[in-house]
C-alpha cells in the first residue's frame, strides 16, 4: 500500500455501512432525498442564473449588483445547503458506483471550476464594485464571470443528470481511454 | 378514436421513434428539461419572493413580474418543447401513470394561475392578495415538479 488513503477501499467501506445499504436499499427514502435534491439545485442554480443574469446586463439591470447580492444570495446558499446535504447523502447510499462514474467525476470537477470562479469573483473582480454597481452592463470581466457561473452550473445538471445512465459503468466493457478516466479496478463487478 | 389509440398513434410518430431509437437523444433532452427547470424556478421564486415580502423588495412586484417575464415564458416555451419530445417517446408508458396525469392537471392549473390571475393583479398592485398569490402560486409549481420527478419513479 502506497498511498495512507485508498479510495476504492474507502468507498467499500462506506457501502457497508448500515446506513448506507438502508439507504440504497429503501422504497422510498433515496426517492425522496433525490426529489429534494432536485429541488435544491432548482432553487440553488435558480437564484444564481438570475444574479448571473443581472451581471451580464441581461436582467433587473435597474437593480444595483450589491442589491441582487445582498437580497438574492442568501437564497441560493440556502438551496446549496439542501443541494449539498442531500447529494452527500445520495453518494453515501451509492458510494462505489458514483466514485467510478465518469459522470460523477466530471461534475465534481465542474464543481470546482464554479468554486474557484466564485473565489476569483470574491477576491478580485468584486473589489470595485461601488464603481459599476448601478451600471446596466458590468465590465466585461465580471460578465467573463458570470458566464462561467452559468456554465459551469449548466454543466453540473447536466453531467448529475447523466450519472443515473450506465454507459461508462465497470461493469461494462470500455475503452481504454475511458477507464483510464473511470479508474475503474481490473474484473471489477458491481457490489 | 379513443384517448388511449392516441397516445399510441402519438408514440408510432417519426419523431418518437426518433427519440425512442437514439441512446443520446432522451438524456440530452432530459438535461435541457432539468436546465430550463433551473430556470423557470428562478423566474417564479424571484416574483413569489417579492409577493411574500422577500427579495428585490426595493421593487414594486409589478416591476419584478416584467424583469422575469421573458425568462420565464423562454424557460415554459423550452420545458414543453422538450417534455412533449420526452412524452411523445413514451406515450403508453404514461398513459397508464396517475403522476403524468397530475402532472398535466397541476401543470394546465399553474399556467391559467400565473397568466390569467398571478400577472394581470401584480401588474395592477397586488396589495393583501399578494401573499396568497404567492403561496398558491409556489404549491401549483411545486405539485407539477413533484409529479413530475415521480414519472421516472413509478
Amino acid at each position: 500500500m502506497r498511498l495512507g488513503f485508498d479510495p476504492d477501499a474507502s468507498a467499500a467501506w462506506l457501502a457497508a455501512q448500515p446506513g448506507s445499504i438502508a439507504l440504497h436499499e429503501s422504497l422510498y427514502a433515496y426517492t425522496w432525498i433525490e426529489t429534494a435534491h432536485v429541488l435544491g439545485i432548482t432553487l440553488f442554480v435558480g437564484t444564481i442564473a438570475m444574479v448571473d443574469l443581472r451581471l451580464l446586463g441581461l436582467a433587473f439591470t435597474r437593480a444595483p449588483v450589491s442589491m441582487m447580492s445582498a437580497r438574492i444570495l442568501p437564497w441560493t446558499v440556502a438551496g446549496f445547503v439542501l443541494m449539498i446535504a442531500t447529494g452527500l447523502l445520495l453518494f453515501y447510499a451509492i458510494p462505489v458506483r458514483s466514485f467510478h462514474s465518469l459522470w460523477f467525476r466530471a461534475k465534481v470537477l465542474l464543481m470546482g471550476v464554479a468554486a474557484i470562479n466564485i473565489f476569483i469573483f470574491h477576491a478580485s473582480v468584486e473589489r470595485d464594485r461601488g464603481q459599476w454597481d448601478l451600471d446596466a452592463t458590468p465590465p466585461i470581466r465580471a460578465r467573463i464571470s458570470a458566464a462561467i457561473s452559468l456554465a459551469a452550473w449548466a454543466g453540473v445538471i447536466i453531467t448529475g443528470r447523466m450519472i443515473a445512465y450506465d454507459w461508462f459503468d465497470c461493469d461494462k466493457p470500455q475503452s481504454a481511454f475511458v477507464h483510464s478516466l473511470t479508474g475503474c479496478p481490473a474484473g471489477f463487478t458491481e457490489p | 378514436m379513443s384517448l388511449y389509440h392516441q397516445f399510441e398513434a402519438l408514440e408510432a410518430t417519426p419523431i418518437a421513434d426518433g427519440v425512442k431509437n437514439s441512446v443520446w437523444l432522451f438524456p440530452a433532452i432530459e438535461a435541457t428539461h432539468l436546465l430550463a427547470l433551473a430556470l423557470l424556478g428562478g423566474a417564479v421564486l424571484m416574483l413569489d419572493l417579492r409577493l411574500l415580502g422577500a427579495g428585490l423588495t426595493a421593487f414594486p412586484p409589478s416591476a419584478v413580474e416584467r424583469a422575469t417575464r421573458p425568462w420565464l415564458i423562454g424557460a415554459l416555451a423550452t420545458m414543453i418543447v422538450t417534455g412533449v419530445l420526452m412524452g411523445l417517446s413514451e406515450a403508453l408508458k404514461l398513459y397508464d401513470k396517475q403522476a403524468f396525469w397530475v402532472k398535466m392537471i397541476a401543470l394546465a392549473l399553474a399556467l391559467v394561475f400565473t397568466f390569467a390571475v398571478k400577472a394581470p393583479l401584480v401588474r395592477r398592485d397586488p396589495g393583501l392578495a399578494a401573499k396568497p398569490l404567492a403561496l398558491v402560486s409556489l404549491a401549483l409549481w411545486l405539485t407539477v415538479a413533484l409529479a413530475g420527478r415521480w414519472i421516472g419513479f413509478s
